[in-house]
């Protein structure tokens, strides 16, 4: 597993303003920041899966509540939204076919998140769901609005479950440290097949199951190297990118014949 | 060692890429046949998305027929003129079957289609061609001298009209048939990722009466043609086709193909025939058992292009 902590380093910012001088006697309210060093980070060929670290701090806590560990922090890395289509299989005639689907909008391809402790500890599910804050709450918008309730309900409920079963939506229970009493560390899962372009992270303060604030950051996810040019000029050039596949196809037969010919 | 292949967006391991393109280069090198109809399966068993690995696989097997359509222009065994004229059906047929092809992609259903077409033409190839060597194995067994085809013999597809002269072939017949027999290859191509040899050999001799010599030849050299312009169409309007993929698969297969030429000298005719069965009824079994055996998930996602 890759790290790509040395790509974001923390920004941390005005870490050490909340010790000037001037200290208000009314406590200040808390403040979330996260800041990412690098505004994309590139995954190459051979790309397996990997740990995105993300550096934040937290401004005017108070070290009290900070002490008790009461201060909670849930960091979400989400991908790009798009269109998806869940199909279910039937039996007929003893074959699988997919027979019904449902199609939704703006379905964010990846969901990762990370947690100082497990959610349900965190907030109780009203605040989840205000905040549209976890896998289970983020709302799926069917195209097709005339479905039955129970069918929607039904579909998106396994799109959730798929995209959990391939890494895609993940929650890193404890993926959030403390690293002093400002600063904290959030660990998110990166999936082997996570999307291509901005990824939104965000993170959401908590201080004693109530939100506080909220920090929000641009990450742009790009592939890079070989592979990706392969891949650029497959889509903008497919005519060329066509014509060489077939130019190498021959040139491989003609010269493996010249290497191994036996008439 | 690990490697990312840029349009089936998957790491896979790069020596089972070239341990397969070896295994079905060296089947193929002993049986004479593409191998298409070997590596699109293997492919979708090894978790490429089925789209990639019919266009992908038609990619594969120029390698393979340009080199050995190479080998039989030398010889002079190839028919240019028959294998033109199926190659104009073939154009035709390939671009059916690219238009089918998207139309059950947007469907949701191509998966399954390639999967029933692959059972029900192996099955039945495989099936004929057991029958056929297990009742030649006999007949040598017992002694009995094999009963020689007449090549005189007309059937109906004698009598259809537009006839056309094939000198290489030795054949006087009605264009129709050949055109027909170039686009059904031509649409399997384009759904399947195959050459198509297996089924247009056995149809130029048993349908067409085409002298043996020349069969395989021409057949080569229409597939040549026929998955030049089927790679270059999937290419264009699906993006399916994954250089990568094509070139592992391909360098393993001339390699593995010189091997497989040699040990397939070894063997009889109706032996290798009887193996090749044995072989395209495996295949097809276990795509079959996917169909019925109820999948680990009910539920797939899929993307929708943003247009």
């Amino acid at each position: 597993m890759a790290r790509f902590e040395p790509f974001l380093a923390a920004a941390l910012l005005s870490l050490f303003a909340a010790s000037s001088p001037a200290r208000a006697q009314t406590p200040a309210t808390e403040n979330i920041q996260i800041g990412l060093s690098t505004d994309y980070v590139s995954i190459t060929a051979g790309f397996s899966g990997a740990d995105l670290t993300i550096f934040g701090s937290l401004e005017n806590a108070d070290p009290r509540v900070a002490r008790q560990g009461r201060y909670d922090i849930v960091v979400v890395l989400e991908g790009p939204a798009r269109k998806v289509v869940v199909r279910r299989k039937d039996r007929v005639v003893g074959i699988w076919i997919n027979l019904e689907s449902e199609t939704f909008k703006n379905v964010p391809v990846s969901y990762s998140v990370a947690t100082t402790r497990p959610l349900q500890d965190v907030t109780d599910p009203n605040s989840y769901k205000q905040l549209s804050l976890g896998a289970a709450n983020i709302y799926m918008q069917p195209a097709d609005d005339d479905d039955s309730p129970a069918t929607i309900q039904e579909f998106t409920a396994a799109l959730r479950e798929r995209k959990t079963a391939t890494g895609l939506y993940s929650v890193n229970v404890g993926g959030v440290q403390f690293l002093s009493q400002n600063l904290f560390r959030a660990t998110v899962r990166l999936a082997p097949n996570v999307p291509v372009g901005t990824h939104k992270a965000r993170a959401f303060l908590f201080k004693s199951g109530l939100f506080i604030k909220e920090s929000s950051a641009q990450l742009e996810i790009r592939k890079s190297g070989f592979e990706q040019s392969i891949f650029r000029v497959a889509h903008d050039y497919s005519f060329l990118y066509g014509v060489f596949a077939v130019s190498l196809a021959m040139l491989t037969g003609w010269l493996g014949r010249l290497v191994f010919r036996k008439d | 060692m690990g490697i990312y292949l840029p349009i089936a967006e998957i790491s896979v391991n790069i020596f089972v890429l070239l341990a397969m393109g070896a295994a079905v280069g060296f089947l193929s090198g002993m049986f004479g046949v593409g191998g298409g109809f070997l590596i699109t399966p293997l492919l979708i068993f090894y978790n490429i998305p089925p789209a990639i690995a019919v266009a992908t696989g038609a990619n594969q097997v120029i390698a393979s027929s340009f080199s050995g359509a190479l080998s039989h222009v030398k010889r002079g065994t190839l028919d240019f003129k028959l294998g033109g004229v199926l190659l104009a059906g073939g154009i035709v047929g390939s671009t059916g079957g690219i238009f089918v092809f998207g139309f059950l992609r947007r469907l949701g259903q191509l998966d399954l289609f390639i999967s029933l077409l692959y059972v029900v033409l192996l099955g039945t190839v495989g099936g004929l061609m057991l029958v056929e060597s297990v009742n030649a194995l006999r007949a040598t067994r017992s002694g009995a001298a094999p009963v020689l085809k007449k090549s005189g013999q007309h059937n109906w597809i004698h009598r259809l009209p537009l006839k056309m002269r094939f000198r290489a072939s030795k054949l006087f017949v009605s264009v129709i048939p050949v055109l027909g027999l170039g686009a059904g290859i031509g649409f399997l191509s384009s759904i399947m990722g195959v050459g198509g040899g297996f089924i247009m050999v056995p149809a130029l001799i048993y349908l067409l009466k085409v002298p043996t010599n020349v069969v395989i030849g021409t057949s080569l050299f229409q597939i040549i043609f026929t998955s030049a312009y089927t790679t270059l169409v999937h290419a264009t309007t699906n993006q399916t086709v994954d250089v990568m993929l094509a070139f592992l698969l391909m360098a393993g297969g001339v390699a593995g193909a010189q091997y497989g030429a040699k040990a397939g000298q070894r063997l009889r005719g109706e032996q290798l025939r009887a193996l090749l069965a044995l072989l395209v009824l495996a295949v097809a079994f276990r795509l079959a058992i996917d169909l019925f055996v109820t999948p680990p998930s009910l539920y797939s996602l899929s993307g929708v292009d943003p247009t």
